[in-house]
């Protein structure tokens, strides 16, 4: 080793340093019971949906109550986003995406409806009225029947109409 | 001296794009005519009342000049909320690379919430050895990095170029959606690594701790690279419009995925499919089709002197001045053109010229009183080209709502008033 690449290397053993960052190991560890509270979240198999059930016919008057102010009649708008309609649009010059034309996953209905809706009160309806919200929704776009009941189980069963219209941008493909 | 500094400079393009290097020696010799000038000015009895007595007390938080009470974000929201929408941070107003911290843009899905740091904690947990909780307290005792970054709303220049016609309104309305700071944190990795991830797992998906309990699932290629626990801006805690007191920060993403009140990290296998990554924050193609995370934001530039509501009250010599980012890296180039994109001068950078953060460009412009359109182009240092308008719509339609980056022509018509055209 020559004595200039000395400095050099004494730079590279430094700035090795600098970067490998190690923590100092602070965190605690969370109980699977407290894990199990903080997870409020659902993914698009299922994992995560909570027990209970409920169907179009029961979540009707709940959507009525809690709903019916902001997405007005049957979903079609009124303050805020229209929630049912916009069939066969999206490849047209005006499309109208919603929960029923445009969502790729009824799980994600459940989970939005239950992390923040309604919007001034989120995270206050029981599993069950959101389970009977998410089959209403899903009922009013023509997915299910009235008296289709969801949960655990038949929820990620269901087969949004969108579903095969979506390509995947991550990772990138090299050979684009 | 107005006639050396004419001598001084020469055109580099069309309708009186000038030489860079050159407006700065000019503008320096004007300064100093300025300068001199004072020295026999200003009898003692015509001192400003400012200069009359002591000013008003020091003070333990800063405040602006009341003069500059007009430079205020836009604001719009959701029909019946005042907390779901977003800010336009006004570019017109501002200089440099750094937006101030009251200034940058927010866009919110439920209002803005007021976190006690004392009760948040961060969980990490799913495909992990062990989940973890972090507090505030222990999180501030992690290495840290600082980088001065640009963050950018996907939905950012929408309303510049993708309605049918034209929309007249100021820059920062067009494309406020943008802003840079100094974000100072604890690289995520470091967390995660103590949480041992397993091998398998290929996403994380993240969450806030507001009414939207926002969330979004990332790739964990990005998480373990480049993704922050930020908890400073310009070197103060985190506002709470922008996420105290912990934020994701993603380097040159999508806005949307750097998580605010940042609550909980899920390791996963798969994508979340939240209703953000889906029902929104997706791109709707010409044929129907939908392209989900398309991350990166892509190279832009925009001048925001003069833009609309800047208007030119004279023929003469001007400073364009501009905005310039990718997240794709460095700025290595900006191009202005003062007639209408037929002919094109390299514009100054101005120092520092950094990875992912706006670099402000400048260039001499004399304008002759005829109205024409001015414009710039960015390229990165990946080698992307900012596009045409045309060219975006051919590619992508109109539909898609996001990621919108096309070159920005401003109008200046006769009487120096400057709006927004399709060129
Ligand atoms: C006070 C008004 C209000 C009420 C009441 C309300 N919502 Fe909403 N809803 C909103 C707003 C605002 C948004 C958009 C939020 C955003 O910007 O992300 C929204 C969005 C939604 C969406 C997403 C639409 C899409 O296409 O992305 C669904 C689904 C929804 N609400 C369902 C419900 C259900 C079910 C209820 C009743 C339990 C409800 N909302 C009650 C205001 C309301």
């Amino acid at each position: 080793m020559s004595t200039r690449s000395l400095p050099a290397l004494i730079a590279v053993v430094l700035a090795v340093g600098v970067l490998a960052q190690e923590g100092p190991e602070l965190g605690i560890e969370a109980t699977p019971e407290e894990v199990a509270e903080w997870d409020i979240g659902i993914e698009p198999d299922g994992e995560g949906l909570p027990p209970g059930s409920g169907t179009a016919l029961e979540g009707e008057p709940v959507y009525t109550l809690y709903c019916f102010s902001c997405h007005g009649v049957e979903g079609e708008g009124l303050l805020n986003d229209v929630l049912v309609g916009g069939h066969g649009t999206l490849d047209g010059p005006a499309p109208r995406k919603t929960v029923g034309s445009f969502w790729p996953y009824a799980t994600t209905v459940f989970d939005y409806i239950r992390r923040t809706m309604p919007y001034q009160e989120p995270q206050s309806l029981s599993d069950d009225q959101v389970y009977a919200l998410t089959a209403y929704l899903l009922f009013l776009n023509g997915i299910i029947g009235k008296d289709e009941e969801m949960d655990a189980e038949t929820l990620p069963e269901v087969r949004m109409p969108n579903r095969d219209n979506f390509i995947l941008a991550w990772p990138p493909q090299d050979n684009e | 001296m107005p006639e050396r500094i004419l001598e001084d400079l020469e055109p580099v393009a069309g309708n009186g794009l000038l030489h860079r290097r050159l407006f700065l020696k000019g503008s320096a010799a004007v300064l100093g005519a300025g300068s001199l000038g004072l020295m026999t000015a200003a009898p003692a009895k015509e001192l400003p009342p400012w200069m009359r007595g002591p000013g008003r007390p020091l003070s333990g938080y800063g405040t602006r000049s009341p003069y500059e009470a007009g430079v205020q974000r836009q604001v719009l929201a959701a029909t019946g909320t005042d907390g779901a929408g977003g800010s336009w941070t006004p570019l017109e107003a501002l200089e440099g690379m750094i937006t101030p911290n009251p200034l940058h843009f927010e866009r919110h899905h439920s209002g803005i919430p007021e976190i006690d740091p004392h009760r948040h904690r961060l969980l990490i947990h799913g495909m992990v050895d062990r989940a973890l909780f972090f507090d505030m307290d222990a999180l501030s005792r992690y290495p840290m990095v600082s980088r001065i970054q640009f963050i950018e709303c996907s939905g950012n220049s929408y309303l510049a170029g993708l309605p049918a016609r034209p929309i007249n309104d100021t820059c920062g309305a067009l494309h406020g959606l943008v802003s840079c700071s100094e974000w100072t944190g604890v690289p995520l990795s470091i967390l995660l690594d103590e949480a041992g991830v397993d091998p398998a797992a290929g996403w994380i998906m993240a969450e806030g701790a507001d009414a939207a309990a926002m969330n979004r699932s990332v790739p964990m290629a990005k998480a373990m690279d480049d993704a922050l626990l930020a908890l400073y801006q310009n070197g103060e805690r985190l506002r709470p419009e922008q996420g105290y007191p912990l934020r994701l920060f993603l380097p040159g993403y999508e806005g949307n995925m750097s998580i605010k009140w940042l609550r909980r990290i899920k390791v996963t296998a798969a994508p979340s499919m939240t209703r953000e990554e889906t029902s929104k924050y997706s791109d709707l193609l010409p044929d129907g089709r939908t392209l989900l995370f398309t991350y990166p934001m892509d190279v832009k530039s925009v001048i925001t002197s003069p833009s609309p509501g800047l208007e030119l009250k004279e023929p003469g010599l001007y400073q364009i001045s501009g905005m310039a980012w990718s997240g794709a890296g460095r700025i290595a180039r900006v191009e202005v053109s003062a007639d209408g994109g037929a002919t094109w001068g390299e514009a100054a950078l101005c120092e520092p010229v950094l990875d992912k953060a706006v670099t402000r460009f400048r260039m001499a412009w004399r304008w002759n009183g005829a109205e024409t359109v001015i414009m710039s182009r960015a390229a990165d240092e990946a080698g992307e080209m900012q596009p045409t308008r045309d060219a975006i719509i051919a590619a992508k339609g109109t539909k898609f709502a996001y990621h919108y980056n096309g070159i920005q022509a401003w109008r200046v018509d006769g009487k120096g008033q400057v709006s927004n055209v399709y060129a």
